[in-house]
């Protein structure tokens, strides 16, 4: 646990480096978006990578963080109490949503189904919230055109002191890569061990007592109060929040961000996200070749020929190259090999 | 007298809608255990198909009926040859490449249809019932809806290729070994689940118009008709379609639409957390 923990923040120091540069390459506004994409791909990378829990709806969390934030916001006007239950609600949400899935002892694609449901459920409910009826306290939760106008994140106490720009930038940086430790330290802890252990077989862990059910569904609430906090900073950020936040597009965006990272690792994700968001905006600036295309044609090519995401392949090929033979670890989806998953 | 007439089209058309929407998708997941997240683009494709063919002078019958299940069907052919079949027995893997797929043709048909509304006009005219006026074109989707699931029972129960199906389905060691190539059959029933995509997007392009994103609207009423029908490709398409279709349309002729769509999605969560098998996983049981 203590080799872990170290490694961990040998990781986080190479990317707080890296944090700290990159605004000399590239703008902080969109740097700061990449950070928030980056911290919503760990929250799937944390339940799906080492819970084995495919969650096709993580982009509901998302927006209800955004969405719980912003109606917070309007009704108390200063952004301490709005940013936690930012967390809180999707916290509870995943929890009662958790529970009744895997208290129903429910599958792989059938949890998928459930989870894709509930995120067309906030999606269609919030399109159709455009009359005047529709309110929360003075917040008026307006339909397709979503959310604008609420107060943005401030100094704790200090309703005018807007953290914007740079100082935003810089504090989802740190916001990720607070969170980054925690679910290190979460995964090294006896807690995360299990959970790992029921990925790979649930009914062996059952049998040696542990209740598996309760694991999944913590873990899972706890994807979901990250998705929650990026929802929160995205708000804040965006200076609005619209229903397109639940639409399926994003959830598929999340999805690929994690497997064009690589499952079974938390940096994975991360840069999958990172990456790709900036091609989508470096694509969104021309007009030949359409975006959605790109992303679908990375998917496809990603399943057939990298099953393991780009960072643990690259992973694997550096490692062959300092030492060889070495047997290649199975083909399995959740997961790369034990050595790995320790490590990355 | 009337409006309960015009309720109950209503509520028929809601079902047979769905029948026809779902029944490509379930013949894949119901025979071959693939869940083909492209398939409401599948259904876009067949209703650019019918709308390039009606514009370029060809009959709208023709080409709802005809041209847009064989485009549909050769692009399932081509798709099973490249994808679907290096991913057989991995569900989770195929249902993200095949999310990778509908991404990329929402992609290809903006680029090539751009992203404005296209359409036709309905060939059979609306009527009047009393004083209300009905779509005619409703019957016509309900007769589809009939004869489509005619034709899947008849030639799954009544035909020497549905028998090998089956059984290449249920046992393809002994398929092969009997002599027929489980390879060729799982493509065949790839292409017939992609050609009833084409059809049900021939049959819905004179109804709504034609976006390159048109497809998520179909995908999850399709998904969540096929899942909850269970592991009964008939059966399970009919039961779940009835019991989706009659209250999605009931809850939305009492309120609103939103309303309507969103007691089907509840009803379905509820639905899979009793029976998490599928409707027949529980009743009727070893149908077809």
């Amino acid at each position: 646990m203590r080799g872990e923990m170290r490694h961990a923040l040998l990781v986080a120091i190479v990317a707080a480096i890296v944090l700290a540069v990159a605004p000399a390459l590239i703008g902080t506004y969109t740097l700061t978006l990449l950070v928030i994409y980056g911290m919503l791909a760990l929250s799937l990378g944390l339940i799906w990578g080492f819970g084995g829990i495919l969650c096709f709806g993580q982009a509901a969390f998302f927006g209800l963080g955004a969405y719980t934030y912003a109606i917070a916001a309007i009704n108390i006007g200063e952004s301490t109490v709005p940013f936690l239950l930012g967390i809180a609600i999707p916290f509870l949400f995943a929890a009662a949503l958790g529970a009744m899935m895997f208290y129903g002892r429910l599958s792989d694609v059938y949890l998928g189904v459930i989870t894709l449901v509930v995120t067309l459920l906030f999606f269609r409910f919030m399109n159709s919230t455009a009359g005047p009826e529709y309110v929360v306290g003075t917040a008026r939760l307006g339909g397709f055109n979503g959310i604008p106008g609420f107060q943005t994140l401030n100094v704790p106490g200090d309703p005018s002191a807007y953290i914007f720009g740079d100082a935003y930038y810089y504090l989802t940086a740190v916001a990720l890569l607070i969170v980054y430790l925690l679910v290190r330290w979460l995964l090294a802890s006896p807690f995360g061990r299990i959970a790992m252990a029921i990925r790979e077989n649930e009914l062996r862990v059952e049998l040696l007592g542990y209740d598996a059910r309760a694991r999944k569904t913590l873990l899972f609430s706890i994807g979901g109060a990250i998705a929650g906090l990026a929802g929160t900073l995205y708000a804040s950020w965006a200076e609005i929040v619209t229903p397109g936040m639940f639409s399926l597009g994003q959830s598929a965006e999340i999805i690929i961000w994690c497997i064009v990272g690589g499952l079974g690792t938390l940096v994975g994700p991360v840069i999958g996200a990172m990456i790709l968001a900036y091609l989508k905006f470096a694509l969104g600036q021309q007009s030949v070749i359409d975006n959605t295309l790109v992303l679908g044609a990375i998917l496809i090519l990603c399943v057939l020929l990298m099953p393991r995401g780009v960072v643990p392949t690259l992973g694997s090929a550096l490692r062959r190259s300092y030492r060889r033979p070495q047997t290649d670890g199975t083909r399995r989806r959740p997961g790369a090999s034990p050595a790995e998953r320790a490590h990355v | 007298m009337d409006l309960a007439a015009i309720f109950a089209v209503e509520i028929l058309y809601a079902i047979a809608s769905l029948v026809v929407i779902s029944s490509g998708l379930a013949v894949v997941f119901g025979m071959m255990r693939v869940i083909n997240l492209a398939h409401g683009e599948f259904m876009m494709v067949g209703g650019y198909a019918t709308i390039v063919a009606v514009k370029s002078g060809i009959n709208i019958y023709i080409a709802m009926l005809i041209v847009a299940p064989i485009v549909v069907g050769v692009l399932g052919v081509i798709v099973e040859r490249l994808i679907i079949r290096r991913l057989y027995g991995r569900l989770v893997d195929t249902m993200l490449a095949t999310w990778g797929l509908s991404l990329l043709l929402i992609g290809l048909a903006s680029m090539i249809f751009g992203n404005t509304t296209t359409g036709i006009s309905p060939p059979i005219p609306g009527f009047a019932i009393g004083q209300y006026q009905v779509n005619g074109y409703s019957f016509f989707i309900i007769l589809a809806a009939v004869a489509i699931l005619v034709a899947m029972f008849a030639v799954l129960a009544g035909t020497r290729a549905g028998l090998v199906a089956r059984g290449a389905m249920q046992n393809p060691a002994m398929a092969s070994a009997l002599g027929y190539n489980p390879e060729r059959v799982y493509m065949l029933t790839f292409f017939a689940g992609s050609a009833l995509a084409g059809l049900a997007g021939g049959l819905f392009a004179p109804l709504l118009g034609l976006v390159p994103t048109i497809g998520s609207a179909y995908i999850a009423k399709a998904f969540i008709t096929v899942i909850s029908g269970g592991a009964s490709v008939i059966a399970g398409l009919v039961s779940s379609a009835v019991l989706f279709g009659a209250t999605s349309q009931i809850f939305t002729l009492a309120t609103t639409p939103m309303v309507g769509e969103i007691a089907l999605l509840l009803i379905a969560i509820v639905l899979l957390r009793l029976l998490p098998q599928g409707i027949t996983s529980r009743f009727f049981r070893g149908a077809m």
